[in-house]
């Protein structure tokens, strides 16, 4: 497995996703910080931590696997974990934030999802790293790193609370 | 547990997993059928996926499109009122279309075969069949012989998976655990699928079950699940967590095996006099419908202990999660 970014080069990341995202918020609404499962649920904490020192902030979880668009391929069920999200979305100023942005099917998932919550004012998304290769017209609003990542690689995010180490990691195309 | 955390901030990430690159375990089967054949890890996953199913309900929109474009057939060919609307409230829930097939006044009346019946329906394009039929060991035949899925809603005398996880959940639910607690069923053991299931799935998941009713409704073979038997509820009532009241059919009371049901009650019947010699968080179960004044009375039914409406609910997030798993499932 290569290293693609180290754990300094991931903290950079971080650090400016948080400030870009910190400059645009409403000063007014109500906002709500959404991560996507598992590795955006991380990232989401660590974005809330931060921001709340300054504002207020709600903080929602999303399990979109409901909402896959290849959920009728039957391929066995990993464990789905609920979703999190006990405040009122209706005019919210949303940040979606995940891992990894590659085709934006998982984006448009999350979109569904959130939409059954509510109808909120804005959504933006956040995402680590988009590596490029979409195949939905999405895009993200914050963006930590850019990658060039061929289309058959799959790149792998790593956090501490999750994988006990940090970076990103390019998994070669199997056979 | 997926519980929800106070004002607007979720739990922590998960903590790293043990092994380095332990696989997250994966559910691969295409039908349930019973406990019998389920591990303890498979029953486990469908108790942790129910437990994200009780989110949904939980929503001002109560619907994931989880089986979004599939077609869940409800094949009744005995009669049940909630079982079949739980299932079709799941499913629903799960954005699935459903169909329902009740043998009073359709072809089975008109002497077609149980697999003849199936088949036909099925060719009408049904991923998911949810049976319920008197033979035991129907919805196995089934599986072998037609593609879709089947979940079996209880057959004969043998299994009723889904009424089992929903009881083992609600156990969860309470008492925080399964292992190590010791329940007691109580009523008519030789012709209850409920007892078997809910014995099938308690002794997996290392529970102690012992199994009380009139010789005649026991059948002294039953420890070979695991079990032990006793025909004195006041025995046993002292020592066990929970106690699940199995439903007594009335027109068994015609036949040899029940003097009267006054006897029984005296006997077998949970009452407030019998609760307050048990443990006193003793968790009280009942599989429904309830003859009150029978099984268990009023003031026990509707009592503190009594979990029997939240099994009901529980039954809903326990069906969304074995409706989804199945629709997931290939082998």
């Amino acid at each position: 497995m290569k290293q693609l970014l180290t754990a300094e080069q991931v903290e950079k990341a971080i650090n400016r996703l948080y400030k870009a995202v910190a400059a645009q918020l409403p000063p007014e609404a109500p906002v709500a910080i959404v991560g996507v499962r598992t590795r955006g649920e991380t990232l989401a904490a660590r974005l809330v931590e931060r921001l709340r020192k300054t504002r207020e902030v709600s903080h929602g979880i999303l399990d979109i696997t409901f909402y896959r668009d290849d959920l009728s391929r039957r391929r066995g069920a990993p464990l789905v974990r609920a979703t999190e999200i006990d405040f009122d979305l209706d005019d919210a100023y949303v940040l979606l934030v995940d891992d990894v942005l590659q085709t934006g099917r998982s984006v448009r998932a999350a979109l569904d999802a959130l939409h059954d919550f509510g109808r909120a004012r804005v959504i933006r998304l956040a995402v680590l790293i988009d590596r490029g290769g979409r195949e939905l017209p999405i895009a993200a609003d914050f963006v930590g790193h850019r990658l060039l990542v061929g289309s058959g690689e799959r790149i792998q995010v790593k956090l501490k609370e999750n994988d006990g180490e940090e970076g990103v990691f390019l998994i070669p195309a199997k056979g | 547990m997926a519980k929800k955390a106070s004002s607007s901030s979720p739990r922590k990430a998960e903590p790293p997993p043990a092994g380095a690159d332990a696989k997250p375990f994966v559910w691969r089967r295409k039908d349930l059928l019973g406990l019998d054949e389920l591990s303890a890890e498979e029953i486990v996953h469908i108790l942790d996926t129910a437990e994200s199913f009780k989110e949904v309900s939980t929503r001002s929109i109560k619907k994931v499109p989880a089986l979004r474009g599939k077609v869940v057939a409800l094949m009744f060919f005995e009669d049940s009122t909630r079982t079949r609307m739980s299932f079709e409230l799941a499913a629903s829930r799960l954005s699935a279309d459903t169909i329902l097939f009740t043998a009073k006044g359709s072809s089975v009346a008109k002497g077609e075969t149980t697999l003849d019946t199936v088949r036909n329906i099925e060719a009408m394009g049904v991923d998911i069949f949810v049976v319920r039929h008197g033979q035991s060991g129907s919805p196995h035949m089934l599986a072998r012989q037609v593609r879709a899925s089947i979940v079996n809603a209880g057959d004969g005398q043998h299994e009723h998976p889904t009424q089992a996880l929903l009881d083992i959940f609600t156990i969860r639910q309470k008492l925080s655990r399964v292992a190590g607690l010791k329940v007691a069923i109580v009523g008519d053991i030789a012709h209850s699928r409920v007892a078997r299931s809910n014995i099938l799935g308690l002794r997996k998941l290392g529970a102690e079950v012992v199994v009380v009713g009139p010789p005649t409704l026991v059948p002294s073979a039953i420890t070979a699940m695991g079990c032990s038997v006793s025909h004195s509820l006041d025995d046993v009532l002292a020592e066990v967590d929970v106690v699940n009241m199995l439903r007594i059919q009335f027109e068994r009371f015609s036949s040899s095996l029940f003097p009267s049901v006054r006897e029984y009650h005296n006997l077998y019947g949970l009452t407030a006099a019998r609760l307050a010699r048990a443990k006193k968080d003793l968790l009280v179960m009942h599989p429904g419908p309830i003859n009150r004044g029978v099984e268990l009375t009023s003031e026990v039914a509707d009592g503190p202990n009594s979990c029997i409406l939240q099994q009901v609910t529980n039954g809903l997030a326990v069906r969304m999660a074995v409706l989804y798993l199945v629709s997931q499932g290939s082998e």
